[in-house]
């Protein structure tokens, strides 16, 4: 019934339209409703997209080679010259040591050695597209952990590539059989490494020189669909000429990336692509949940179970122990075992590529296909416990390092968070010999502070015996300065139970975060991005002309009156009612601008002028009181 | 040649009428500095160090500034309060501003009649500026009368002030040349005035 591509586009946007918000609105993810959708519109639930799911997929996966390109753009060379220790030693590493793993589990389980190696090379690889989405979406591709991921991917993607040549000599089959994906088959190897070494020179060229005059001209003529098309030729060119030479498309277009990375039209790029990348990378998705096999896995449920299990239990436990070697901390560790402990996209073709050199039988083909899938689609769950359940755990209460041993703090100042904000108000302090006891969450940040000669203390300042051994009996003043808004509520209600007596000056994040610390009776509280907003505003003044006294004049009759407003607005604010305070708030902005005329000396008031003696004899004559005589040129 | 030094304030000076344009008559006058307070120190916060380097770097110190309240404009007094320190601009060892001519530039709203004796102020402005002419005096300069432009708010345009505006700028230059006769420029009442006669005869 769905013969037409028409009738197959429809049912495929129609169930991410559906599926994906869904899953999002309920907290799981846009990777998960997407595999959710594909499970319900494939062959064992409704049956909407049947065999043809495989040639989808195909198509699909160049979402894959986009968001590589896109990944690449984010990151300099000099970035990625940065990663290059993670990339080579803990990629190349997990790559070895999962497949010697997995490979010696398949021998101790009576697999014969050849296919072994073969199975473990497969599920060596993770999902570059699983894992890539799901951190960004989580925004974790920044952290640690997230980092020390996207470097073990590109290894794995790099490595896929000898993978493949390697595999026709497992097999059964003569190579000649074979047919090989890529066409650098009958070449000697030398010649093979040339034509690769100039393709990888030819893309940075490309990057380079071509690029920018094409961007250039095409800037000039302002046809913003020829911008859309020469980015999308760009990428599809990129792929090819890497099919063509045998090199693996994503890695290309990623090289292309890097290399646009400095360019003025990333940003224009980043634009063009992202959309086609989204839609495609969700085809991808729903493809690989259509494609579960359902009735094989009930037919044998405990052997796949067993297998998905144990692979992805084998794979944690590889991540973990070489996260422990690279010096990744404790969450940064986790982060990286839970990321990378699917199969990925790549064993889809390692297998169907393993089959045609008859390495295995069309039947295990199957049964790892379909470990394969479900070890994909269980990865968004194992984000969502990781960071409900598991990175709680190993990061808040510090686990990794007890909570420092606070001896004899008797100083008069307490200080919760030492980052940007508490520094300043620190270094104020010390510099005027006023001592302080700090404390902070990161461990990094306590270990800087001591090789500045600062003494630090890790911990969690929430905590009632931290703040009791900090000292705050007997302190006078508690300047909470975490950036965490939650963290800091949670920190000055405890403060103000535990310690009434102590005064708190606090960090605010927004306008509702300042009234609720208000509400708490936090003594002041700082919104944290305004004393310098406040100082640009001052200096944009005095780059429009008025002298730099008038500018501070205005600026602080100014923020008297919105310091005013914001406390007066509190109440509006927590009673619920938008209309009233968004009406009020107007008002109070109407109010300002009629201050800000009354004091600013540029705009002509009649009548301003009273120190003239003559017209001070005139109101003598009339009631003997003296005007204000401030004013006088 | 003299170097000049014109310490300026005006609180507001977007609705000067005279200063504004006798700043404007000196500004670009050789040898002449002119340090406008209310903008380098918007928030009356005084470097006093930068300020002393300055005094030592001048021979002549001029005030410039509207006459509030019989006196100057609040940051001035700051200025005095902080700057002249105690072994630097007087007492033991506060020797440096010693030799130097100082003197007010002020302008007034009142006539110049109503700073007199039974005028509606009661006081002469010489009268009115003992205070900085002691302070000179204790920190060993020599205090001249002051240049005074009376009546400022009944000046509209540039027309109505050509005249104290060019005696201004004389004022400044026969400062720099050494030509003012500074006994008689002492013992004056209003430099405005009788600044003709104080001038060498062949300039004058």
């Amino acid at each position: 019934m769905t013969d037409s591509v028409l009738a197959q586009a429809f049912i495929y946007l129609c169930a991410a339209t559906i599926f994906v918000p869904l899953a999002k609105r309920l907290g799981l993810g846009a990777v998960l409703g997407y595999l959710i959708a594909g499970v319900i519109i494939g062959p064992f639930v409704f049956g909407f997209v049947g065999t043809e799911g495989h040639h989808v997929m195909h198509f699909a996966e160049f979402g894959v080679v986009m968001m590589l390109f896109l990944v690449g753009l984010e990151l300099r060379p000099a970035l990625l010259w940065q990663l290059r220790q993670p990339i080579l030693g803990l990629g190349g590493l997990q790559v070895a040591v999962t497949a010697a793993a997995v490979g010696g589990a398949a021998i101790a389980l009576g697999v014969a050695p050849r296919p072994a190696i073969a199975i473990g090379l497969t599920f060596a690889m993770s999902s570059t597209a699983i894992v890539l989405s799901t951190l960004t979406e989580r925004g974790l591709l920044k952290s640690r952990g997230g980092q020390s991921s996207f470097a073990v991917l590109l290894f794995q993607d790099i490595s896929v590539i000898p993978i493949l040549a390697v595999f026709p000599l497992l097999g059964a089959a003569s190579a000649t059989e074979v047919t090989d994906v890529t066409s650098s088959a009958g070449r000697p190897a030398w010649l093979s490494a040339l034509i690769v070494i100039a393709a990888v020179v030819g893309v940075v060229a490309i990057g380079r020189f071509v690029v920018r005059p094409v961007f250039q001209f095409l800037a000039g003529a302002q046809l913003r669909e020829a911008f859309t098309a020469a980015a999308l030729a760009i990428v599809v060119g990129i792929a090819l000429l890497m099919l063509q030479v045998g090199l693996s498309p994503a890695l290309g277009t990623f090289l292309a990336g890097v290399v646009l990375a400095d360019s003025e039209y990333r940003h224009e790029l980043e634009a063009d692509i992202e959309p086609f990348k989204g839609l495609l990378l969700g085809l991808f998705f729903i493809s690989v949940g259509a494609q579960i096999d359902f009735a094989l896995i009930v037919s044998q449920p405990l052997v796949i179970a067993g297998l998905v299990v144990g692979t992805m239990v084998v794979k944690l436990l590889v991540l973990q122990a070489l996260g422990r070697i690279f010096g990744l901390d404790r969450p940064a560790r986790w982060l990286l075992a839970v990321s990378l402990a699917q199969i990925g996209e790549f064993a889809f073709v390692l297998l169907s590529f393993g089959v045609q050199a008859k390495i295995f039988p069309d039947q295990v083909a199957s049964t790892l296909v379909a470990t394969v899938a479900i070890s994909m689609v269980l990865t968004p769950p194992a984000f969502i416990l990781l960071e409900r359940y598991i990175l709680p755990r190993v990061t808040a209460r510090g686990a990794e390092r007890p909570q420092d041993e606070i001896v004899d703090a008797e100083a008069p100042v307490v200080i919760a968070g030492y980052g940007r904000f508490g520094q300043i108000v620190g270094r104020i302090l010390r510099a005027n010999r006023k001592p302080l006891t700090i404390l902070d969450l990161d461990p990094e940040m306590v270990d800087v502070l001591g090789r500045l000669g600062i003494k630090a203390y890790y911990g969690d300042a929430s905590r009632i015996d931290l703040l009791h051994a900090a000292g705050c009996g007997r302190a006078k003043l508690f300047v909470l300065a975490v950036d965490n808004a939650e963290v800091a509520t949670k920190i000055a209600e405890t403060v103000r139970q535990h310690f009434p007596h102590l005064t708190i000056l606090a960090r605010c994040v927004d306008r509702p975060h300042f009234w609720r610390l208000r509400a708490l009776g936090v003594r002041k509280v700082f919104r944290e991005t305004f004393g310098s907003a406040y100082e640009t505003g001052i200096e944009a003044l005095k780059h429009l002309g008025y002298r730099a006294h008038t500018a501070h004049r205005l600026a602080r009759r100014w923020r008297d009156h919105e310091e005013n407003e914001l406390e007066e607005l509190a109440d509006l604010w927590s009673s619920g009612d938008r209309e009233a305070y968004f009406q009020r708030a107007r008002g109070a902005m109407a109010e300002a601008e009629r201050l800000m005329r009354d004091e600013d000396p540029t705009v002509y008031v009649e009548n301003r002028a009273g120190w003239d003696n003559e017209s001070l004899r005139a109101d003598r004559e009339v009631d003997a009181t003296v005007a204000d005589p401030t004013e006088v040129s | 040649m003299r170097r000049v030094l014109i310490l300026f304030a005006h609180p507001v000076l977007e609705r000067s009428r005279v200063n504004r344009r006798l700043l404007a008559a000196v500004r670009d006058v050789p040898g002449v500095t002119v340090h406008d307070l209310y903008e380098t120190y918007p928030a009356l916060y005084i470097d006093v160090k930068r300020e002393q380097r300055l005094l030592l770097d001048h021979d002549v110190i001029v005030f410039q500034h509207p006459f509030y309240w019989y006196s100057t404009p609040a940051i001035l007094k700051e200025w005095q309060d902080l700057v002249l320190e105690h072994g630097w601009a007087y007492g033991h060892g506060g020797t440096h501003l010693r030799g130097k001519i100082t003197l007010n530039a002020i302008t007034t709203g009142g006539p110049e009649q109503a700073y007199q004796r039974g005028g509606l102020n009661r006081f002469t402005i010489r009268e009115l500026l003992a205070p900085w002419d002691q302070t000179a005096y204790l920190c060993g300069m020599r205090y001249l009368a002051p240049f005074s432009v009376h009546a400022a708010l009944r000046v509209v345009g540039d027309d109505d002030i050509a005249e104290p505006r060019e005696r201004y700028r004389q004022l400044i230059e026969a400062l720099r040349d050494d030509r003012l006769d500074l006994d008689r420029a002492a013992s004056a009442e209003n430099l405005c005035v009788s600044l003709p006669s104080l001038l060498p005869r062949e300039v004058a």
